[in-house]
Order: structure tokens, then sequence, then C-alpha cells
């Protein structure tokens, strides 16, 4: 059974045993509009809990990507190169790296969904 | 910190649910629908753009066209009534205190449209240089609003919409007319590459020429977004990117624009010297060999990493789907086809130098 948890930075991690999959929310493509880049690490990058570890590009701007969680990256999503455009399409399934999770104590401080969705509407509400 | 100003269409924007953002000291809107939707409205029918926020300085008097040609790199010596010239007023050491329009209306009666971030330091520079010249400055930025109809169809948008014929409007011309028992200016110029018409009118004129154009379903609404990827794919600078104080309009690559054969104007001797001894900058085109997109500030360097140079502006071009970028670089190796880098981020990426005018424009002449 996976289980999704999001930060406060509109990145998710979906988690499947001790492998997550780390993608940006349907808020947050939606806030970017069209994607037309996506700056992933490589294979074998570590990535850590609250740093940068990539960017997602709208034509008008660069938003940075903060993992959620420490890890190694397994595997970067090679359809977003030529097709960035798949995060607009379906955030959620379209994730940006898979990594491999180093402490997944990191997950507690995450929301779940329904605690995510309460914070979105707060953020929407400025 | 002032609060921002807004223009008098701004609660248009909000009705219509604009991402609204401040530019130059005013609050604007950056997209209605969103920019590539925009971009190729304008591209393929038509747009209309909210453009209030640029200042409208009035220049008249015994020595206006004296005064004009003292400031103005271009020549608008014995111009015809109606004709529109680009050029810049520079500082003594040749950097652009900012690019403009300078509209003729009569003998000595000039019109000058400049940048809406450069409105206080423009007004101040034009007052404090006219002495022992006689003429009146009006500023006018508080009391005229702008709007641009851009696109293939807005000669007919123009004429079918709004019932102002401009089938007879050449290219960089205007005519002045009245409308609502108000005095409008209306020119056939823009800043998207594409042919287009901009109006200029006390706000309830504005205001109800943008309600004629919305109800009309003729044009999209169209924010600096998409103005701003226009002019970019179309090689036209943007002062604060490709000119500023600091930049000349030699380095620019806008030397056609300064006349050194008029016998004196501000940083004349400064721009004289660029165009014989060759400037230290140049602005050139990039085309980046991957999807990474290099913006403003990002570094150009020679393959080796050497820092030649730092990016201007920078996209994922819309009508061109290439990644490219306008950088200002040490003239050297300003040459078409030279092979050069961009940081981006942690990376660094291969780019080659090619000709700025990403998309051919469309003006009809």
């Amino acid at each position: 059974m996976s289980k999704t948890y999001f930060s406060r930075t509109h990145e998710y991690v979906t988690v499947d045993g001790n492998i997550g999959y780390i993608g940006i929310t349907d808020f947050a493509q939606n806030a970017l509009g069209n994607v037309v880049y996506v700056d992933m690490p490589e294979e074998g990058d570590d990535v850590a809990a609250g740093e940068e570890f990539g960017a997602v590009e709208s034509v008008k701007a660069a938003s940075e990507l903060i993992s959620p969680v420490s890890g190694a990256v397994v595997e970067s999503n090679e359809h977003l190169i030529d097709n960035p455009r798949l995060i607009n399409q379906d955030a959620m399934a379209n994730w940006i790296i898979k990594v491999e999770l180093s402490d997944p104590s990191e997950l507690d401080a995450l929301m779940d969904e329904a605690a995510y969705k309460e914070f979105c509407a707060t953020e929407g509400a400025h | 910190m002032p609060e921002n100003k807004r223009t008098c269409l701004y609660d248009r924007h909000l009705a219509l649910g604009a991402q609204m953002s401040p530019f130059g000291g005013c609050e604007m809107p950056i997209q209605y629908e969103g920019i590539v939707e925009e971009h190729q409205a304008v591209r393929t029918a038509c747009g209309v753009f909210d453009v209030s926020h640029m200042g409208e300085v009035n220049i008249s008097g015994r020595d206006a066209e004296r005064y004009v040609n003292h400031i103005f790199t271009n020549d608008i010596t014995g111009a015809p009534d109606g004709k529109i010239f680009y050029g810049m007023m520079l500082n003594p050491e040749g950097g652009t205190v900012d690019d403009l329009l300078v509209y003729k209306r009569g003998e000595n009666n000039f019109f000058l449209v400049i940048n809406a971030a450069n409105i206080d330091k423009d007004v101040a520079w034009i007052r404090s240089n006219a002495e022992g010249y006689d003429v009146e400055i009006d500023d006018l930025c508080d009391v005229l609003g702008e709007i641009a109809i851009q696109g293939p169809e807005s000669e007919a948008v123009m004429q079918e919409v709004l019932g102002i014929s401009c089938a007879d409007l050449a290219f960089y011309t205007f005519r002045e007319a009245m409308l609502d028992g108000e005095h409008i200016l209306v020119s056939r110029t823009g800043y998207t590459g594409e042919d287009g018409f901009e109006v200029y009118a006390p706000h309830d004129v504005i205001r109800h020429l943008w309600d004629e154009l919305m109800e009309s379903g003729r044009c999209a609404p169209c924010g600096l977004g998409c103005r701003d990827t226009l002019r970019f794919e179309v090689g036209l600078p943007l002062y604060g990117d490709e000119l500023g104080e600091d930049i000349s309009p030699i380095e620019a690559s806008l030397g056609i624009f300064v006349k050194t054969d008029k016998d004196e104007f501000i940083g004349r001797d400064a721009v004289l010297r660029q165009k014989t001894e060759g400037a230290p900058r140049k602005l050139v085109g990039l085309e980046i060999h991957d999807r990474a997109i290099a913006r403003h500030g990002c570094e150009v360097t020679t393959p080796g990493g050497e820092v030649i140079g730092t990016v201007t502006t920078g996209y994922r071009g819309i009508s061109v789907d290439k990644s490219l970028a306008m950088a200002l670089i040490d003239s050297r190796y300003a040459a078409m086809g030279t092979e050069l880098a961009v940081k981006v981020r942690r990376k660094s990426f291969p780019a080659t130098v090619v000709a700025k005018k990403f998309y051919k424009k469309s003006y009809k002449k």
C-alpha cells in the first residue's frame, strides 16, 4: 500500500516500501502554468530533505524544487525531458524523481492529503 | 516604498481574473488565460493590452524641435507631421537614460512615450536639460491611458469594432482624432513584431474602448507576460534588460537609431567613439542546445568556462520551439556561429551565437 505525503513548498512524495516518488502537486502546477522545462538530478545523486534538487520552469519563471525527504536518486522521469507538459496534464501521476529513502522518519514532518488541502485553501485565500 | 499605481483598467483586469503583479511601479496584469494562449492570439489573430503604465510627455514651444534633437538620438529635423521615431535619450557617457518613441504632432510640437519604470527619472531629465531652450514640457502620464491592439486581424478589429479606420495609416505614423468628444491619438505601432495599433486617450475613453473590444469577442485580453515573450522573439529590447544607464545603444546593436551625423545631442561624443572604435560589449542572440532556459543574469562563458557576459532575457520560445536568449557579451566573441556556453544553476550548457531576431516580424509597411 502506498501513501502520499505533502510539503509546505508544494512537493509530494508517494511512498511504497523504502521508495519515494517525488513530484509537484496539482496546486503547484496550476500556479506555475505551462511547464516548459524540468531540471532534474541524475541517478546516483543524493537529495536532502528541505534542500533544492532541481527546478520546474514555466514560460515566465523558474521555480525551485525542494525535496520532502532525503535519499539517493534511483531514477529521474525521462518522459519529462521531451514532454514537460505531462506535469500540467497530471502532476500526481508524473513524478519527477524516484528516491531510495534514507530516513523514513522524515515523513512525520509532512502533511497528509487532508491537511495539505486545508493548507492550500489558506494559501489561496491570500 | 510608495504604493503601486493602478491603471484606469484595474477593475477590468480583476473582473477578468488576471494574475496581477507590480511592473514599473504599477499594478499590471501579467496574464489572463495563460501566456502561451495570449502569445498565440497575437501571432495568429488579435490581442489587446493595457499599456497605460507607459508615460507620455508633450514638448512644445519655439525651440521644441531643436530641444528634442538635443536629448534624442534619432533625427527629427524637418519630419512631416504624423511621423513617429524610435530612439534613445543618453547620458553624457553614452549610457541609455531611456528608449522612447517621439511623435511629431506639428511644427515644434512633439509627444514622447517613455517607459513606466523611468517616468520620474525621465521627466526630471527632460526638465533639467531644457535650460536655455524656449519649450513647454507637459507631463501627461496621469492624464492619459493607452491600449495596444496587436495581431494580423488588428486593422479589421479597429475598423469593425471601434469604428476607427486605419487602412491608410502607414507603419510608424499616427493620426489625431475626436472620439466621445475627447481628443485621441492612434498610431500604427507596437511591441510584438505583428501589425498593430496603439491608442492614447483620457481614462474614460480608454475604458469605453476596452469594454467594446471585450464585448466583441474579437480579441483576447493579453498581459505583460506575453508582451515580453512576443517582443523577445523578434529581438526587441526591454529597458532594464537589454538597455540601461550603463548600456549604450551601440552595444545593444541599435546603432541605426543613433544619428551621429547630427551636430549635437547628449551622449554623442561617447557613442560616436563606440561607432568608430567599436564597443567593448555587444548584444547577441544565443541558441542553447538543451531544453534548459538561461534567464536574465545567467553567466555566459567560453566553452572553457571563462565568463564573458550575462544573459539579458531568455525563454523557451513559443513561436519557435527552442531555448533562446539575448546576452550582452564581450564583443570579441560576438561573431555569428561562435560556440559558447551558459550557466544555469549548477550546470553548464553549450550555446551558439545566432541572430537575435528569432522570429520574423510581420509589420504592414
